[in-house]
Order: structure tokens, then C-alpha cells, then sequence
């Protein structure tokens, strides 16, 4: 969701944003309900397959999966020591499968075009006072601020370095808190100018 | 016609900004002066961002105290740091961030971004992470942004700060060619040459008020008389 979207052609990055969504909520529903090895299999040679279909190779396929590295490397012989193989074969291919078919969805999916489906499925959720604009907003926001928030992170680490403050923690933690909070006034600031609070 | 009348602004115990009175119709107006002399806050009061603590601010007959939204459509404002204006992850999406509330159709929106992109020099870029553009491109994607609501007035607060010396003078290109009357911050005096009127601010107060020659001159007495 941080902005992975790949631009393409095929039938998956052509097909809804709805669409994909309810795909990948009825996917993962059957992922976690029939919980056998076997639905692991086969959920990971399908998701494999939309993968090629999208144009996408083996390399994204991992990219995907690679930041859950540390989890899946606990998860594994903990589910295994606790409750058996199979069942840490359910659990952490359920888990990481499921995040391929997520990764798909946002790798062919515009945020805009999520955020249209978000806004549309919320829009009967105004009567209770909830305004879907605004929550599409949040969410849009929250996409945003994380490259933004990392690449705070990044310089405040090369300032602490240059200053020799390797390991304090609060050189680091300081500044990028002070810098966040200035960035979302500023952030505020030009939506209001914009008129999104309009 | 923006007019400002008997503004003055104050923040707790400071007065940021003493009696202003202003009529502004020329085509492209300059506010310089020293950090902390009250400029930013007198065009946030140009679109309503900041609601004056006394007196009133009329853009075209329109209060910016009570009528915040509709001045807000036709007075569009930009910041030095892009990063803080732009909302969604890719360009394109970007710009039709701006259009969401305008009543347009898909294929309205789709050209108009990328007719506003292609203007910019951006319309090669249109699915590239916003976030990965060089410092004026997003400067530029910023502008674009802004404009592509086709707004009147473009506020400029210091757009020019954070750019090398190219981008910079991209920027200052794409100011020069708009067709709406502009109105610039800046630190860079270069940016203001043949402009129609520049404003001196100095401790919340108008000090010069001219041609870009005769107001630039006035500043820079000024800044040669303080103390380093």
C-alpha cells in the first residue's frame, strides 16, 4: 500500500478496485477456514499464477514476502514446537500467502482507485456521521507519511552519526518526532489551503 | 481585487502583523523582507489560512473570515516544502487529488491531469511515486497541483527555498507564464525583477510599497543598516 503500484496492462490491472478486493477478502476467508497444507498449496500456486498473469516474476513474488522474514523465522519452529508441522505449515503459509494476494492487489491497483472503492463501500455510513472523504483522506495520508517518515528517520540517523552520537537514542528519536509533528502541521496547513476542509 | 483593511494580527502577546491597509490588482506582486518580518502570515491571510485578529481581508468582495471556501477556490496557495503539500503516492493521482470535489467525470479529470502534467513537463511521469521526484519536480507537481483546480490567484510562499539553482529557475519560468495574478514570497530578489509592485515588509509593517526596482533598492538599505 505504500505506493507499490507497477503500471501494466494485463486483466488483473484493468479489473476494478472492488473487485480485487472482494476477490482477495473471499481468498483469504477460504485461506483461513479450510486451514489444511493442501489449501496452503494450492492458494500459493494460484497467487503464483496471477503473479505471471500480471506480468510479474519471481523476483516481485519474493520482494513481497521478504519484510515477514523475521516473523515467519519465530513463527515457524514456535508453531512447530507448540502444536506440530502442519500446523506451522497453515499458519505461516496462510499468513504469507495472504500478504501475496494483498501485494498483488496493491501492486495493480491505483491508490486513488482504492481509495474510490473505500469511499464508495463507506458512503451508507453516513447516516451514523462517518464522512468517507475524510477517511479516504486518512488513509492517503497514512500512505504518504511513510516514505516521508522514513526518510525523516534516515537523515536524523545521518546527523546523529556526523555529530558521533551513534548510540543515543535520543538524537534520533528527538528529532524525528519534532520533524513528524512539524511535517503533519505543515501537511494540515496545505489541505487547508487546498480547500479539503471545505 | 484583494483588499486588506486595518488588518492587524497577533499571536498571544506578539503582533505579528500592525494596521495593514492594501488594495492588490496588479498581475504579479512581490512580498519580501527579513525572517520573522510578518510576510507569511500576510498572504496566509490571502486565502484564509489565517483569519485576522482585527480589520477584514476581501478577495473580489469575498470575506476570507466568512466566506473561507469559496475564497479558497479562487486563491490557491503554495509552500517551500513540497513534501508537505503533496497527499497521494504517485504524480498523476497526485493532481486528481485536487479535482476529487469538483463534480468531474473520470475522463474529465484524466485530462485535465494530464493536460496540467504535459504543461509542467511532468506528463512523462504520471504513475512515478511522488515521493522519488527530484526537488523541483515536485515543486512543479506541487504548482501543478494547485492549478489544475484553474484557481485565480496563486500564492507563492518562498517556492523557490529548498531548490538548486535549475530548479529554481524552472519555478521562476513557470510563475513568469502563468495566466493568474500572482503573488510571491521570497528571499530570492532576482525572482522579482520587472515585476509590476514588491512589498517591504519590515516588524509587521509595509516599509515600501513600488516597482520591483524602487522596493528591492529600499530593501536592500535596509538590510545593509542592521546590525550582523
Amino acid at each position: 500500500m505504500t505506493s507499490t503500484y507497477q503500471p501494466g496492462t494485463s486483466v488483473l490491472h484493468r479489473a476494478g478496485a472492488g473487485v480485487k478486493l472482494a476477490g482477495l477478502l473471499v481468498f483469504s476467508t477460504l485461506l483461513v477456514a479450510l486451514k489444511s497444507p493442501a489449501t496452503v498449496l494450492v492458494g500459493f500456486v494460484l497467487v503464483a499464477g496471477l503473479y505471471v498473469i500480471a506480468g510479474f516474476g519471481v523476483r516481485t513474488l519474493g520482494e513481497q514476502a521478504w519484510p515477514l522474514r523475521w516473523f515467519v523465522l519465530f513463527l515457524i519452529p514456535f508453531q512447530w514446537w507448540t502444536a506440530g508441522w502442519q500446523v506451522a505449515v497453515v499458519v505461516v503459509g496462510t499468513l504469507v500467502v495472504a500478504v501475496e494476494g494483498a501485494a498483488l492487489v496493491s501492486l495493480t491497483t491505483r491508490v486513488s482507485d482504492l481509495l474510490d472503492t473505500i469511499t464508495a463501500l463507506l458512503e451508507p455510513a453516513r447516516v451514523i456521521g462517518v464522512d468517507p472523504d475524510r477517511v479516504a483522506l486518512l488513509l492517503a495520508l497514512t500512505i504518504r507519511a511513510v516514505p516521508v517518515i522514513a526518510a525523516t528517520l534516515h537523515e536524523a540517523r545521518d546527523a546523529r552519526r556526523a555529530r558521533g552520537l551513534e548510540r543515543s537514542t535520543r538524537a534520533l528519536v528527538t528529532p524525528v518526532v519534532v520533524r513528524t509533528i512539524r511535517h503533519a502541521d505543515r501537511v494540515g496547513e496545505a489541505l487547508a489551503a487546498r480547500g479539503m476542509d471545505d | 481585487m484583494i483588499q486588506i483593511e486595518g488588518v492587524s494580527q497577533r499571536y498571544g502577546d506578539r503582533e505579528v502583523l500592525s494596521d495593514i491597509n492594501l488594495s492588490l490588482d496588479e498581475d504579479r506582486i512581490g512580498v519580501i523582507g527579513a525572517n520573522g518580518s510578518g510576510k507569511s502570515t500576510l498572504v496566509r491571510l490571502l486565502n484564509g489560512l489565517v483569519v485576522p485578529t482585527t480589520g477584514r481581508v476581501l478577495v473580489d468582495g469575498l470575506d476570507t473570515a466568512r466566506d473561507g471556501a469559496r475564497v479558497r477556490r479562487k486563491v490557491a496557495f503554495v509552500f517551500s516544502d513540497p513534501d508537505a503539500q503533496i497527499v497521494m503516492p504517485t504524480v498523476a493521482e497526485d493532481v486528481a487529488f485536487s479535482l476529487r470535489r469538483h463534480g468531474l467525470s473520470k475522463p474529465e479529470v484524466a485530462d485535465r491531469v494530464r493536460d496540467i502534467l504535459d504543461r509542467f513537463g511532468l506528463g512523462d511521469h504520471p504513475d512515478h511515486p511522488a515521493h522519488l521526484l527530484s526537488s523541483g519536480q515536485k515543486q512543479l507537481l506541487a504548482l501543478a497541483s494547485v492549478l489544475v483546480t484553474e484557481p485565480e490567484i496563486l500564492i507563492c510562499d518562498e517556492p523557490t527555498t529548498l531548490l538548486d539553482l535549475r530548479h529554481s529557475r524552472q519555478v521562476a519560468g513557470v510563475l513568469e507564464g502563468l495566466a493568474q495574478r500572482v503573488v510571491l514570497v521570497t528571499h530570492d530578489l532576482a525572482l522579482l525583477r520587472g515585476w509590476a509592485r514588491v512589498l517591504v515588509i519590515e516588524h509587521g509593517r509595509v516599509v515600501a510599497d513600488g516597482s520591483a526596482e524602487a522596493s528591492i533598492g529600499h530593501y536592500e538599505a535596509l538590510m545593509a543598516r542592521q546590525p550582523c
